[in-house]
C-alpha cells in the first residue's frame, strides 16, 4: 500500500470513529456554520465537538504547519481528507475569516510571534476575526481609507469608521487597514494592525440588507488602543499585505459560483414538464437555463484547471480577479433562474408556505456578491491593467 | 485526469505554432485566395506538416500513426486556428481519419491510415445535404442491386473536396428520414464513374464543393464497417470533429483577440490610447474571462476523447456551443474595435471573422449544440 493509500485507510477509521453523525447531515444554511470564537453561536452541540476534534488533528486547517496549529499536510494528502469527508458527507468543522482570509496573511507577512500568537486560536475556533476594510468613502477606491494611526510610542491609538464590517458585532478581533502617514501617495502610508473588538472605543451598528437580514456593520473607532506588536510587516507597508489578502477573499466569493445541488434544468423540468422529445416545455426559459448550465460547466473547469496549474508551477495571472468576476456573476444569474422558475413561490418573503422567504432572500443576497470583495468592475480594471496591459 | 499540459504537449504546440506561422499563415491564405487556387492549399506546405508526423498524431500506432492523442491534434489544430493555416488538417485527418478508425474493419485500416497519418491521402466526408447539420435527416439513398449499390444524390460542404482521393458517402440504406438507424457509410473512389465534385466558394475561401452522385455503382465492399449501422461511429466522429473545430475557433478567437487588444494599445483618439477608455477595456477583459473558460472546457473536452470519457457527447456539444459564441463575439468585436479599418480587406481580422463563421457551421453551429446540450442534460 503507497503511502498515501495507508494516509487514506487511516483517515477513513478516524472519521468514521469520530465524525457525530449529525455532523454528516446536510448544511440547512447559514446559520448552519459554525464560526467559533468567545461566544460561540451553537446551533447543534456536536458542533463544538466536531471542531474540537478534528483541531486536535490540526485539521480545521489541514495544510497550515503543524507548529502553528494545523495538521501539516501535503496538498495530496489534504485531497484525500477532503475526498474522504465528501464521502460521508462531513461538514468542514470550522468556517471562518481567520482561516480563509488572516491565516494565509499572517503565514506570509507575520513574525514568528505573531504566528505563534494568533495562529492557534484560530486553528481551535476560538478567536473568531472580522475585516476591517472598506471605508463610507474608500470603496472601490479603498486606497483612499482615511481611519489614522497615531504614534504613541509602544501603541497607536486609532480613530475613523470602517462599514461593510462583516460580522464585526460578532468578531472577537479585527484585522484592520490604518493610515499611519499621510504625506506620500495613497497607497503609501497604509498600515495593517490587528486588534482585540473589546477594546474601549470599539462600537458597532449592523447594517439591514433589502435581503432582511445583517451580515455587515458599521465600525467605530474613537481612541482605541493597539499595541505595536500587532502592527503586520512594515508600518506604512499594508497595501501590499491587503492586496494578497483580497485575493484569498475572492476566491472565497468566487466559490459561490459553484454548481448548485439540484440544476437549474432539473428544477424547472419538475415546474414546467417537458414535451414528447424531452425539451423543456418553456424553449425560452429553457435557452437562458442552457446557457448559464454551460458556463457554469465551464467555470467549474477552469478552477479545476487553474488548481491544476498551480500546481505544475503554471499560473494564469489575475486568476482571482477574473473568478471573483465571473463566478459572482454566474452566481446572480442562477439566483435569477431559481426567481423565474420558483415563481410566486420563488418571490415569498416570510411564512411557512415559503420556507421563509430562502429563496427571495437568497436572491436578494447575491446582489452583493459582484459589490463585495471588489465590484466586478474593479475586477475588470485589474484584468485590462494588470494582465492585458491596457494603459490608465 | 490534470486539465494541465504536459511538457511534450507544450514542445509541441511550439513547434506547431512556428511552422504554420511561417508556412501556412495568413499571407499563404491571402496568396491562395488572390490566385483563386482551387485546392485550396499548397500540396509542398501539407508535405511539411506531413514531414512533423501531424497527420498522424491521433492515429494508433498499430496503423502506423503516433497514438498520441486527440489532446495532441487538438493543439495543432489550434495553432492552425490561430493562423487560419490553409491545410486539409481537419477534412482529412480530424475528420476522415477518424471515420475510418472508428467504423472501418480492420483490413479497411490498414489499408488506409498508413496512408492518412503519412499524409499521402485525402479523405473527405460528405454528409450534409441541406443547409443545415442534421445528420439523421441523411436522405440520399444506396439502393442496394443485388450486387451491391446504387447512390444517387447531393452532398453539400465537402471540405477540401477537390483534394480528396476517396469520400465517405453516408447514405439512407433503411428506415425514413429522421431515424439514426438505417445510415450507411460508403468509401467511395473520386474517380467512381457517375461522381463529380462541384467546386464551391465560401467566405472563408478555403477549399470546399458539392459532391454529386448520379448512379454511381458500389461494390460491398465499399461498405466501411456494417451496413445500416454507421450512426454511432459516425457521431462519435463528429463529436470528435467538433471539438477538434472548437480547438481550432479556441485559436482563431484568440488570435482575433490578441491583434485587437495591441491595437488597443496603438491607436490614439481624443488625445488618448483607445484602451485607456473603460468603455472598451471592460469589454476586452470580458471577453479574456470568456477565452479563459472557453479554453477549459476545450482542454477538458479533448481530454475526454483519449479517456473514453462517457460523457463524450455533452461535452463536445458543451465545448462546440462555447467555441461558437466565444468565437463570434471576440471577431465581432476585433471588428468594432478596430473601427473603419476593421471592414477592409487588408487588415486581418475580416479574414478571422469570415473563417470563423465557417467553422462555427462545420458539423453544427451554436443553436444546434446548445440545444444538444441541453438534450443531453435532461431538458
Amino acid at each position: 500500500m503507497s503511502d498515501l493509500e495507508h494516509f487514506r485507510a487511516e483517515t477513513r477509521a478516524w472519521l468514521a470513529e469520530n465524525c457525530p453523525a449529525s455532523m454528516c447531515e446536510p448544511i440547512g444554511g447559514f446559520d448552519d456554520l459554525y464560526t467559533g470564537g468567545r461566544n460561540p453561536e451553537v446551533a447543534h452541540p456536536d458542533q463544538q465537538l466536531w471542531c474540537e476534534r478534528m483541531a486536535e488533528r490540526g485539521w480545521t486547517v489541514p495544510q497550515w504547519p503543524r507548529e502553528y496549529g494545523g495538521g501539516g499536510l501535503s496538498k495530496d494528502q489534504a485531497k484525500v481528507l477532503q475526498q474522504e469527508m465528501a464521502r460521508i458527507g462531513a461538514r468542514r468543522p470550522l468556517e471562518s475569516f481567520g482561516i480563509s482570509m488572516l491565516g494565509p496573511a499572517l503565514l506570509k507577512f507575520g513574525t514568528q510571534a505573531q504566528k505563534q500568537e494568533h495562529l492557534p486560536p484560530i486553528c481551535r475556533g476560538e478567536i473568531r476575526w472580522c475585516q476591517g476594510y472598506s471605508e463610507p468613502n474608500a470603496g472601490s477606491d479603498l486606497a483612499s481609507l482615511q481611519t489614522r494611526a497615531e504614534d504613541h510610542g509602544d501603541h497607536y491609538l486609532i480613530n475613523g469608521q470602517k462599514i461593510w464590517t462583516s460580522y464585526a458585532d460578532k468578531a472577537d478581533w479585527i484585522f484592520c487597514l490604518v493610515r499611519t502617514d499621510n504625506s506620500g501617495s495613497k497607497h503609501e502610508g497604509i498600515s495593517f494592525v490587528l486588534f482585540d473588538m473589546a477594546s474601549e472605543g470599539v462600537t458597532t451598528r449592523p447594517i439591514k440588507l433589502i435581503s432582511g437580514s445583517s451580515p455587515f456593520c458599521e465600525t467605530f473607532f474613537d481612541n482605541v488602543r493597539a499595541d505595536k506588536r500587532n502592527l503586520v510587516g512594515e508600518e506604512g507597508k499594508g497595501w501590499a499585505i491587503a492586496k494578497y489578502l483580497l485575493t484569498h477573499e475572492r476566491e472565497m466569493i468566487s466559490s459561490f459560483g459553484a454548481a448548485p445541488k439540484q440544476s437549474p434544468g432539473d428544477a424547472a423540468l419538475a415546474a414546467f414538464g417537458a414535451d414528447a422529445s424531452g425539451r423543456l416545455n418553456n424553449g425560452i426559459l429553457r435557452h437562458t437555463i442552457a446557457q448559464y448550465q454551460l458556463d457554469a460547466l465551464a467555470f467549474g473547469a477552469t478552477m479545476s484547471r487553474v488548481g491544476d496549474e498551480a500546481k505544475a508551477g503554471q499560473g494564469l495571472g489575475a486568476a482571482s480577479s477574473i473568478f471573483k468576476y465571473y463566478g459572482t456573476e454566474l452566481n446572480k444569474r442562477r439566483n435569477e433562474l431559481n426567481l423565474a422558475i420558483g415563481g410566486e413561490q420563488a418571490l415569498g418573503w416570510e411564512g411557512d408556505a415559503y420556507q421563509g422567504g430562502a429563496t427571495s432572500r437568497d436572491w436578494l443576497r447575491s446582489k452583493g456578491n459582484s459589490i463585495e470583495g471588489g465590484t466586478s468592475e474593479v475586477q475588470l480594471n485589474i484584468v485590462a491593467k494588470r494582465v492585458l496591459g491596457l494603459p490608465d | 485526469m490534470a486539465l494541465v499540459l504536459t511538457e511534450e504537449q507544450v514542445m509541441l504546440k511550439e513547434s506547431a505554432a512556428g511552422l504554420l506561422a511561417e508556412k501556412a499563415g495568413v499571407a499563404q491564405l491571402r496568396a491562395l485566395r488572390d490566385t483563386d487556387d482551387a485546392l485550396g492549399f499548397s500540396p509542398a506546405v501539407w508535405r511539411a506538416v506531413a514531414d512533423m508526423g501531424w497527420p498522424g498524431i491521433a492515429i494508433p500506432e498499430a496503423f502506423g500513426g503516433l497514438g498520441y492523442g486527440y489532446t495532441g491534434l487538438g493543439l495543432v489544430l489550434e495553432q492552425a486556428g490561430r493562423h487560419l493555416s490553409p491545410i486539409p488538417l481537419q477534412s482529412t485527418i480530424l475528420v476522415g481519419a477518424t471515420l475510418i478508425n472508428e467504423l472501418g474493419s480492420e483490413a479497411q485500416k490498414q489499408a488506409l491510415l498508413p496512408a492518412l497519418a503519412a499524409g499521402e491521402l485525402h479523405i473527405s466526408l460528405a454528409l450534409q445535404e441541406s443547409a443545415q447539420h442534421a445528420p439523421e435527416r441523411t436522405a440520399l439513398v444506396a439502393a442496394a442491386d443485388g450486387v451491391g449499390y446504387r447512390l444517387s444524390g447531393t452532398k453539400c460542404l465537402v471540405l477540401d473536396a477537390l483534394a480528396a482521393q476517396q469520400f465517405v458517402v453516408i447514405a439512407r440504406t433503411s428506415g425514413s428520414v429522421g431515424e439514426t438507424s438505417g445510415l450507411t457509410a460508403f468509401l467511395v473512389p473520386a474517380s467512381a464513374l457517375g461522381l463529380s465534385v462541384e467546386r464551391r466558394s465560401l467566405v472563408d475561401s478555403r477549399g470546399v464543393g458539392v459532391v454529386h452522385l448520379d448512379n454511381v455503382q458500389l461494390s460491398t465492399d465499399a461498405v466501411l464497417g456494417n451496413v445500416n449501422e454507421a450512426w454511432q461511429g459516425l457521431s462519435r466522429t463528429l463529436d470528435i470533429a467538433n471539438i477538434g473545430l472548437a480547438s481550432e475557433l479556441l485559436g482563431l478567437a484568440t488570435q482575433a483577440f490578441e491583434t485587437t487588444v495591441e491595437y488597443l494599445k496603438e491607436r490614439k483618439q481624443f488625445g488618448r490610447v483607445i484602451g485607456s477608455f473603460q468603455g472598451l477595456a471592460h469589454r476586452a477583459a470580458e471577453l479574456f474571462a470568456e477565452l479563459e473558460l472557453a479554453r477549459s472546457l476545450v482542454l477538458k473536452a479533448l481530454q475526454a476523447i483519449d479517456a473514453d470519457d462517457p460523457q463524450l457527447p455533452l461535452l463536445a456539444s458543451a465545448a462546440k456551443a462555447k467555441l461558437c459564441e466565444v468565437a463570434q463575439r471576440a471577431t465581432n468585436e476585433g471588428i468594432q474595435m478596430h473601427g473603419g479599418v476593421g471592414m477592409t480587406d487588408e487588415y486581418d481580422i475580416g479574414l478571422y471573422i469570415k473563417r470563423s463563421r465557417v467553422a462555427q457551421h462545420c458539423f453544427g453551429d451554436y443553436n444546434y449544440h446548445l440545444d444538444r446540450f441541453a438534450q443531453l442534460s435532461g431538458f
